[in-house]
């Protein structure tokens, strides 16, 4: 019987792992991807990587270059996070099963949010250049769509894992809906919603990247513009720049978070 | 005495299938502590909160100040009837990230209007007035903390501050001891004995231990599968009552059956 | 009592000398509430200051909302194919999939081993500390610049984007991972250290399969990220599929109909995998 049992666990371990391996090598042939070439570019690129790409020389001279796009980078992350967030805000309440005024409004604003979330940032970005070339607005508006998806998303499950008991107790004391959202539901939520906007920033910084080599804009033109170049050492010290400050606003959420519970 | 609160064969079904009340129908006084036992799942829940029409009762009628509380249509009336039922709860349900003065002052927000509410504006008299419920409940000295910081006792007083300065007529207590320890447990509901005789407000509670209802109540409601199968004296509640509320719940019975008999004849 | 009353009458002033005049405070100002209030008013203050640094390079904002609703309207209520057929538009999108597929399985391997070390409760703090901080270093470049480097030396295509692409992945599992086993319970480790057991025997008896679940369920959540990320790479990055086709729509056609089309066929796996990964979730969590 328990032997029975143990085969039979083997057996559909045996099994899915199989399937895993079919898939993979179904992947594999779809997109031309070679193990061993694999294999032997890796020990290649560390090589280079280690001759090449590092700032050296002249590049300095390009970092009152590089950190004014920077800046540029950073402020339409933040600016784009915030302002989605208060549309998210919007949306969450309308959608969130405690705070939904009535069914067709929150199927409605559910809805519209999984169509922005689930259309990559980079997708956005292509679609926004027709109508704003290659100026700072493609780049924020193609991330303030997304995050405005992900945090309609992550601000609903938020109000809807943090609200139900309060909102419950203030319905039973007679308040009408603005109080129950401004005396119980905001209050409740606030730090969390603060917290996912901050991660929403750091996400946002490495999608600029992504978003300013597709669109012309930012610090991913530059670094697109030194790697075409083929000026590495500058390239390198994009990279760099970027690793700096990405850490940094981590360090700074980590902080702020801590501060605010 | 007067009637203050009439349950006329009340039903409630979420679905098809889940039938939480069937045919309710009893009757409360003005400042009477009526105590309604059951198995979890019986439906205690959904009947106190088919009173101040946190849950719709499917169908019958619920008489509460003479007037038929499932007739009501108009949103502001609703809110009117809500501010003159309080309620408690299991989990509290307090704003934990707010002060304890700032969660007792939530049970005004039922008589503002949408801006004043969401902004949170009191008077003076309400701040004054809560201070004083607060004193009476001793958690002065607890008043600007955040409720986060607060031992589960603390918590409920603070939830029975919030509903009292409602001014209601009626106390609405969804299991207020189960998750408090046994003496954080006696204080609650001294604290609900106290408010009922000396304020004259009608209290409902919710209890899940038998003890503590025939202790405290000057009424027994017993609900077995959305019936009610016991209304009465809680010293006339026999071993057989007993056995038709919690049906063979063994676990409530053993914790029952001890000495029934002898904590009715405390009383 | 004394004590009471001064406390009741201090309540009562606002701690202020004058006597049942002043407005009673509702709370004390609290760190919290001053950390809440700074960051918003830093995120408040920031954001003006992009707006009013913004290189807008003479676009009308009006304009081009006006014009992005029109775009809008066009790509979703006028799909149309121009340049391939839909089953080569479905073949890309396969494309696209299997460079998710193959980049969440090279992450999940490689990020279970790291996951153990990177357990405090499992490995050691330091050995701990250095993955997790390696992890978070390998994160904190952005997946376009680690596919855009390999390439240099790889060439432009799949090799790079699934080296780039799985770096990302390793490093976000590994941490969701390691936080896994950390949720589990110390008892249990100890009670099999009790018995004699091996650390390997720990590992895979007890361990591996009390967060089978969980792992499972940040396996798909990650899969679900990186068919977002290899559309992408193919749009910037050279990495094929149907991301490429988009990125040829947008800047050498200028045909949105076909967009529409493209956006239609990735909104549909992408919402596809995220119900598919709502329901696992839900599994695990029961
Ligand atoms: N929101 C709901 N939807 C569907 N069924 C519910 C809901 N709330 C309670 N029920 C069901 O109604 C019955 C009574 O529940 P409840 O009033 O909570 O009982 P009690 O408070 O006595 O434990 C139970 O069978 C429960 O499963
Ligand atoms: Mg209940």
């Amino acid at each position: 019987m328990k032997i029975n049992f143990l085969m039979k666990k083997r057996l559909y371990f045996l099994a899915i792992f199989l399937v895993l391996v079919v898939i993979s090598i179904g992947s594999m042939s779809m997109t031309q991807f070679s193990i061993a070439k694999c294999f032997a570019s890796i020990p290649k690129a560390i090589q280079w990587g280690f001759g090449n790409f590092y700032p050296a020389g002249d590049s300095f001279a390009r970092l009152p270059e590089i950190l004014l796009k920077l800046q540029e980078t950073l402020l339409i992350s933040i600016a784009a996070a915030s302002v989605a967030a208060i549309f998210a805000l919007f949306f969450a309440l309308m959608g969130s099963r405690i705070t939904k005024v009535n069914n067709f409004l929150a199927t409605l604003s559910r809805f519209i949010a999984n169509v922005f979330r689930n259309i990559d940032v980079s997708i956005w970005a292509l679609v926004l250049l027709f109508s704003f070339g290659q100026s700072s607005l493609t780049g924020y508006f193609a991330l303030f769509v997304a995050s405005f998806g992900f945090l309609t998303r992550a601000f609903m499950e938020t109000i809807d894992e943090v609200g139900s008991d309060t909102a419950e107790a203030l319905r039973a004391t007679g308040a009408n809906y603005f109080s129950i959202v401004f005396q119980a539901i905001i209050p409740m939520s606030v730090s969390q919603l603060i917290s996912w906007v901050l991660f929403m920033i750091e996400t946002n910084i490495r999608a600029a990247t992504l978003v300013g080599i597709l669109t012309g804009s930012g610090i991913g033109f530059l670094f697109d513009l030194y790697y075409k170049k083929m000026d590495y050492h500058a390239s390198s010290l994009v990279v760099l720049s970027l690793v700096v400050s990405i850490l940094l606003i981590e360090q700074i959420s980590n902080y702020v978070r801590r501060a605010m519970l | 005495m007067k009637t203050l609160l009439q349950f006329k064969n009340v039903s409630k079904h979420y679905d098809k299938k889940t039938v939480a009340l069937s045919d309710v129908s009893f009757s409360v006084n003005e400042g009477e502590l009526v105590s309604i036992i059951g198995p979890s799942g019986a439906g205690k829940s959904t009947l106190l909160r088919c009173i101040n029409r946190l849950i719709d009762a499917t169908s019958g009628e619920i008489i509460f100040e003479d007037k038929d509380v499932l007739q009501i249509k108009n949103k502001s009336k609703m809110r009117a009837l809500r501010t003159k039922i309080g309620m408690i709860f299991q989990n509290y349900n307090l704003v934990e990230r707010l002060s304890v003065f700032e969660n007792v002052l939530h049970g005004r927000l039922g008589y503002k209007s949408a801006l004043v509410g969401a902004l949170g504006f009191y008077s003076e008299e309400e701040k004054q007035q809560a201070i004083k419920i607060l004193q009476s409940l001793g958690l002065d000295e607890q008043i600007y903390k955040r409720c986060d910081q607060l031992s589960g006792g603390q918590k409920q007083r603070v939830g029975i501050a919030r509903a009292l300065i409602q001014e209601p007529r009626v106390l609405l207590a969804d299991e207020p001891i189960a998750s408090l320890d046994p003496s954080s447990s006696k204080v609650i509901m001294d604290q609900l004995k106290k408010i009922c005789s000396t304020l004259g407000i009608t209290v409902l509670v919710n209890l899940h231990q038998l003890d503590v209802a025939l202790n405290y109540s000057d009424r027994v409601i017993g609900i077995s599968k959305g019936r009610v199968v016991y209304d009465g004296d809680p010293a006339s509640l026999t071993d057989d009552h007993i056995q038709q509320i919690y049906g063979s719940d063994r676990e409530a019975l053993n914790l029952v059956v001890r000495e029934p008999k002898e904590v009715a004849q405390k009383i | 009592m004394a004590v009471d009353n001064q406390a009741r009458s201090t309540l009562i002033n606002g701690g202020g000398p004058s006597f049942q005049k002043e407005r009673i405070k509702l709370r004390l100002m609290s760190k919290s509430r001053l950390a809440i209030r700074l960051t918003m008013l830093a995120l408040a203050i920031l954001t003006v200051v992009g707006f009013l640094t913004f290189d807008y390079r003479d676009v009308h904002l009006l304009k081009g909302i006006m014009s992005t609703f029109a775009n809008f309207k066009t790509i979703f209520a006028q799909p149309q194919l121009a340049h391939f057929s839909l089953s080569e538009a479905i073949y890309q999108l396969l494309v696209t999939l299997s460079l998710g597929v193959l980049t969440t399985l090279i992450g999940a391997i490689i990020a279970l081993f790291l996951g153990i070390f990177a357990a405090e409760n499992l490995s050691n703090k330091k050995v701990s500390n250095v993955i997790k901080g390696f992890v978070a270093l390998i994160r904190a470049v952005p997946t376009v610049l680690w596919v855009l480097i390999f390439a240099v030396s790889a060439g432009l295509g799949s090799v790079a984007a699934v080296i780039g692409m799985s770096f990302h992945s390793i490093s976000y599992l590994t941490k969701a991972y390691s936080e896994s086993f950390e949720e589990l319970d110390a008892g249990t480790i100890e009670a099999l250290e009790g018995c004699g057991a091996s650390w390997w025997q720990i590992v895979c008896q007890a361990v591996l399969p009390s967060s089978l679940t969980s792992l499972i369920s940040w396996t798909f959540i990650r899969f679900e990220i990186n068919f977002g990320v290899s559309v992408a790479m193919g749009a910037a990055a050279g990495a094929g599929g149907i991301g490429y086709d988009m990125f040829m729509d947008s800047a050498f056609y200028y045909n949105l109909h076909e967009m529409g089309v493209i956006t239609y066929l990735i909104l549909v796996v992408a919402m596809l995998l995220e119900f598919m990964s709502l329901k696992i979730k839900n599994k695990v969590r029961s």
